[in-house]
């Protein structure tokens, strides 16, 4: 792999761009490897590069049955955040954050991380005492987050109505640290370091069986033949349940889908990520102009990637109550992406009732943020069959053990 | 937009009007049984993609909890029940396999 850097611009400059390589290879999927990843999207890709990087596994295949990174991160709103309440998920979101600060330089790939900061507004006394909470808790788990009062949060965000008729805007917790990435850069960046590792990433390759013997996983069949792996990992996302159901287990977690939105480009007005639990929406803008804006998700189970309208009306109608100047912009595309909830909206990192296989899924609505640490914990797991210390709670034997991860409390809706 | 037919007051319901209620068809499992059969039914769903069985409540219409057949997939809509049924009536597994040929039938 060529280095990306000022002199490898100057130089292709020089010689009309007719140098760069192609940014990861497409091979054929050779008969088999130490490890399979199924699903080649941020988390997949970071699991592999972490077992490459951190373990010096580098047999490795991530296969994908569409394109990378075509899934929910390319779907999803770009926030990244580690506010968490509960100790696990804080642990496991601030890791990722952290990394994130210097993955452009660890990648070699620009993933345009911006840490602008980020808001989430508390519109109810209910929210203040919670987020309140939420900046106590974070103090003592190191993750630097702290209340503001609703001046300060006009000053951060003149365009902000604060005295909205129906939720008046009562104080914030401002993550200073937070912010936005690029989210295709993430997949992209990853699938190059992996790639330069001499892994195979094979896209248009759908796995369609998980074949097993006495217990242990031996291969996948797929769209294009069968695979023989040493230990497999499942980092699918929406379709975690249908390969654990091929791999004769069922999770518990719900698919349904998650819409986004972005309106028209128009110039900076907005230079922090906002969120408001209470009225469901959230809000940044992108380096194009755009407003990138989300909501919540529908509630009934759903692999259509579209999404109900009405939840769209309902998102715009409380971020036009809250952003009066966003009233007349024109939303230029919406669309949705499909994420898996678990019972307590926390994470599954985690073995399985086959020795070998390994399973990574249960986001929810809040798995971008989380990729680089998420991939880390992953590939402790995989390497070592044991989880490490980061992925050590996030077992799905918490169900069954009443060790839940309860954040659906903390975070209300806008994980 | 999904619209389903309420089977108590026959009114053509769409999404806002109704409230989703998750599986139909739960066979319960209280004190005294395993922790496997305990732990399935608290938390392990099915998540089919494709033909499912739902609890919906016409919650801002009559208020009566009724059980929907649907496609994950698509949002097609087999037809609606009344909530007194241990397993789906024959007249909407017919309709499914009609739609559905490839359709396993209910397990």
């Amino acid at each position: 792999m060529k280095r990306y850097s000022v002199f490898a611009i100057a130089r292709e400059a020089l010689r009309h761009h007719t140098g760069w390589e192609r940014a990861w290879a497409s091979p054929e999927p050779k008969p088999s490897y130490d490890v399979i990843v199924i699903g080649a999207g941020g988390h997949g890709l970071a699991t592999a590069y972490y077992l490459g990087k951190n373990f010096g596994i580098t047999n490795v295949a991530v296969i994908e049955k569409g394109w990378l990174g075509g899934g929910n991160t390319g779907r999803n709103t770009t926030i990244i955040r580690s506010n968490y309440l509960q100790d696990p998920s804080a642990a496991i979101y601030e890791k990722a954050r952290s990394l994130y600060e210097t993955l452009s330089q660890d990648l070699n790939y620009n993933v345009m991380f911006s840490p602008r900061g980020l808001l989430m507004l508390a519109q109810t006394h209910h929210e203040v005492r919670g987020y309140m909470r939420t900046v106590h808790a974070n103090l003592l788990q190191g993750v630097e987050t702290e209340w503001i009062g609703p001046e300060q949060v006009k000053r951060l965000v003149p365009i902000m109505n604060i005295h909205g008729p129906r939720y008046p805007v009562l104080g914030a917790l401002l993550q200073k640290r937070g912010g936005t990435a690029r989210h295709d850069a993430v997949a992209w960046g990853y699938a190059r370091a992996c790639s330069a590792m001499g892994m195979d990433i094979i896209q248009q390759c759908e796995v369609k069986g998980v074949r097993s013997e006495g217990g242990l996983v031996t291969g996948v069949e797929t769209t294009k033949g069968f695979i023989g792996t040493k230990k497999l990992a499942i980092v699918v996302a929406g379709h975690s349940g249908q390969v654990a159901e091929m791999a004769g287990f069922r999770l518990p977690v719900e698919a349904v889908a998650l819409q986004a939105l972005v309106s028209e480009p128009v110039k900076p007005c907005i230079d922090v990520v906002v969120m408001a639990n209470t009225v469901h929406g959230y809000m940044s803008q992108s380096d194009k102009g755009e407003l990138v804006i989300g909501g919540g998700t529908d509630s009934f189970n759903n692999f259509t990637q579209r999404g109900s309208f009405h939840h769209i009306e309902e998102t715009l109608r409380a971020l036009v109550e809250t952003f009066p100047i966003i009233s007349r912009l024109k939303m230029l595309r919406q669309w949705g992406g499909i994420v898996d909830m678990t019972g307590d909206r926390s994470p599954i990192l985690s073995k399985t009732p086959l020795g070998n296989c390994f399973i990574n899924c249960g986001w929810g609505t809040g798995g971008f943020k989380a990729i680089p640490g998420s991939g880390w914990a992953m590939a402790e797991l995989v390497a070592k069959g044991e989880p490490g210390a980061l992925a050590a709670e996030f077992g799905m034997d918490r169900f069954r053990e009443g060790r839940f991860i309860d954040e659906s409390v903390a975070a209300g809706v806008a994980h | 937009m999904l619209i389903l037919e309420c089977p108590y007051c026959g009114v053509k319901a769409e999404e806002t009007e109704l409230s989703p209620g998750h599986e139909a068809h739960l066979k319960r499992f209280g004190p005294g049984s395993s922790d496997e059969d305990f732990e399935s039914y608290m938390f392990a769903r099915k998540n089919p993609k494709g033909v499912h069985f739902e609890r919906w409540r016409h919650s801002y219409g009559c208020g009566k909890w009724f059980l929907a057949a649907r496609c994950t997939a698509t949002l097609e809509v087999f037809g609606t029940y009344p909530a007194q049924t241990s397993e789906p009536p024959p007249d909407i597994v017919a309709r499914i396999k009609a739609r559905r040929p490839e359709w396993e039938g209910y397990k």
